[in-house]
């Protein structure tokens, strides 16, 4: 115990963070802690659950992507478009064209990364602009509601009277499932860690920098396409600006469930908790009856004090304790 | 002709002749493409668009180079104009004097310092990311903004304050002499004093400067505090442009300023980067956007302009220090 425990220190700090504020919760409102409000949460955050753990991969291998609420409005867009040339398709062709019309995305960010030597934030920060621009510009802010049948009509998993999960969240243990697979149990992805932490070092060691930038991306970017033809099926409609922002909550997220900038470090379960902590929180203050405009206000400052606990290095609080034992 | 070129090139710094050369290739272009791009109106509207950015683009500058971020100008900027309406309002909205909006700037630059010196301290004293310390505060000052106004607007303020942000003084709009005024103290401030210099080294190396003597961590929390007053400054013109505030006005320019930093050839590690070529990448993100909309297109194809254009900088960059001759020499 003691050993998991030093060896994941954020997820363990937030997972008793967020345990406490569980009960606090329970204990102040008596519709916290109801199966309803379980179902509701995880409903609508398995699309920021999705685009974390795409972010996550990138984070670990070194890098930032800003561009991946965008990329995932273009996705939307797209499939929109192909799904109506070939004529409606099913979830299946959905699902693949998202992914690798999103990947393709990703890659445009990679190749420019690799060949031009130009570092990740300079190059998602121009495709944020230039994809939004031309999404805008040829959409002209038009929103589209004649999504195939499919593609809208709700699938509850599991159904209690009361509450439902939907696919979302299926989609999103899935892509946890997955990720957690890359980036633990294969060589690319103790590969990543590895060039994340320190690339020239890797790159001596003989790890591919151009196949790890275009894994990283194309990842970030499968996840963001399929992240976006989730929120599609939520919302039941496509809308060119809907998404923007929501990339620095996702990237907060992300970090708060201790990926680090710069790198090497970052778990598909600090994810999880990560976004899980914030929505709880708003959740929370929802139900006590917070204004919703204090929401933000809150969630930031929550934010601000959990990055600067993390950087109170955690070992060090444990060496105290012991010693003073 | 080369030996003019590396004496000019010397005299105006590196990166400098190249932005001057596409401004003009860009200017002859729209000139010939539309009867209407050469016009004083035409320029008027640029230079009293300019500022804005530009301001806002400044603010971003001097953390970029000392190697951080501030994802929070925006907010600040909004906040501190919400500073500025709330004292107006208060003291007789629309009949309020002159007296009386010179305080609530003052209040406002102090609110923008404020907030950016809290951002400053966490980052120096704790030694948190940047990205995410002014992320949050980003998310924090849009939801306390959002709390304030309730997502409404405020209005109704003095006559006076539409001669401050469409006014001319000498010929010349009035922001653009804010905004004159801005460049001058931050170049003056980058180039000539010790925390300009204290700047760069903490950009290059913070180690190697807190070793050399250096009070890092004070520098950094100066750092974000004129960070914060520079919004501040962004946030009074932007009221005064709108004659009214509203929290998330400007939202769109967050990436934009980053983006005329890194084509006014800021080093995205920190450590290297000038005023004056910003503030040209500056203008010709303005005459790009200008000669665009006269051609009849809107500001969405102008940002996908910008975007596409800082991804070929930066291939050009790549490009020349490859191949070419002009390899940037750095220390």
């Amino acid at each position: 115990m003691r050993s998991v425990i030093r060896a994941y220190p954020t997820e363990t700090r937030l997972l008793v963070v967020l345990l406490a504020i569980c009960l606090f919760l329970s204990l102040a409102s008596n519709s916290f802690f109801t199966l309803d409000n379980f179902a509701s949460l995880l409903n609508n955050n398995a699309v920021n659950v999705i685009w974390a753990v795409g972010l996550l991969v990138v984070l670990i291998a070194g890098g930032i992507d800003i561009s991946f609420a965008v990329a995932a409005s273009v996705v939307q867009y797209l499939c929109v478009y192909a799904l109506a040339a070939i004529g409606g398709g099913n979830w299946l062709i959905g699902f693949l064209i998202a992914g690798s019309i999103g990947a393709a995305l990703g890659f445009i960010n990679a190749g420019l990364i690799t060949y031009f030597r130009i570092i990740s934030i300079v190059v998602t920060i121009a495709t944020f602009n230039a994809m939004f621009g031309l999404l805008m510009f040829f959409t002209s802010g038009r929103y589209l509601y004649n999504l195939p049948d499919w593609w809208t009509n709700r699938i509850a998993l599991v159904e209690t009277p009361t509450a439902e999960l939907g696919l979302p969240v299926a989609v999103m243990l899935g892509a946890m499932a997955a990720t957690w697979f890359l980036i633990g149990y294969t060589t690319t992805g103790r590969q990543l860690y590895a060039f994340g932490d320190n690339p020239e070092g890797a790159r001596r060691a003989g790890i591919s920098v151009a196949r790890m930038q275009f894994i990283a991306f194309g990842w970030m970017g499968m996840m963001a396409g399929v992240g976006g033809l989730m929120q599609a099926h939520i919302v039941q409609e496509v809308v060119p600006n809907a998404l923007i922002g929501r990339e620095l909550d996702v990237l907060a997220a992300a970090v708060l469930g201790g990926a680090r900038l710069g790198g090497g470090r970052g778990s598909v379960l600090g994810c999880f908790l990560g976004v899980l902590l914030v929505a709880i929180t708003q959740n929370g203050l929802n139900l006590l009856g917070v204004s919703p405009f204090a929401f933000k206000m809150v969630i930031g400052v929550i934010i601000l004090i959990a990055i600067s606990m993390s950087n109170l290095d955690v070992a060090m609080l444990t060496r105290s304790v012991r010693g003073s034992n | 002709m080369a030996a003019l070129y590396a004496r000019l090139d010397k005299a105006l710094g590196p990166g400098v002749i190249g932005l001057i050369g596409f401004l003009v290739l860009v200017i002859v272009a729209f000139s010939l493409a539309t009867p209407q791009f050469l016009t004083s109106a035409n320029f008027d509207s640029m230079a009293f668009q300019l500022p804005e950015l530009g301001l806002l683009t400044l603010a971003m500058l001097m953390p970029i180079i000392s190697g951080g971020f501030n994802l929070a100008i925006i907010y600040t900027a909004n906040i501190s104009g919400l500073t500025l309406a709330w004292i107006l309002n208060q003291n007789g909205g629309p009949n309020a004097s002159m007296p009386v909006f010179l305080l609530g700037s003052a209040a406002a630059v102090t609110v923008g310092a404020f907030s950016g010196s809290i951002m400053g301290a966490v980052i120096a004293y704790l030694g948190a990311h940047p990205i995410l310390v002014s992320l949050a505060m980003m998310i924090f000052l849009r939801g306390l903004g959002e709390f304030l106004t309730k997502g409404g607007d405020i209005s109704g303020f003095p006559d006076f304050l539409h001669g401050i942000g469409h006014g001319f003084i000498l010929g010349i709009p009035a922001p653009l002499w804010v905004f004159f005024a801005a460049v001058v103290v931050w170049h003056v401030l980058l180039t000539r004093t010790r925390h300009g210099f204290s700047v760069f080294m903490i950009g290059s190396n913070i180690k190697a400067a807190a070793y050399s003597g250096v009070h890092t961590k004070r520098t950094l929390t100066l750092i974000y505090t004129l960070s914060g007053a520079m919004c501040a400054v962004a946030g009074i013109l932007m009221l005064t442009r709108f004659n009214s505030v509203r929290v998330g006005h400007g939202e769109a320019l967050l990436l934009v300023t980053v983006l005329a930093c890194f084509l006014g050839g800021v080093d995205p590690f920190g450590g290297f980067g000038r005023v004056v070529p910003v503030v040209l990448a500056l203008i010709i993100l303005q005459v790009l956007s200008s000669g665009l909309n006269l051609l009849g297109a809107n500001q969405h194809l102008s940002t996908a302009v910008w975007g596409l254009f800082l991804i070929a900088v930066m291939i050009l960059r790549w490009g020349a220090t490859k191949f070419g001759g002009f390899t940037r020499k750095r220390k």
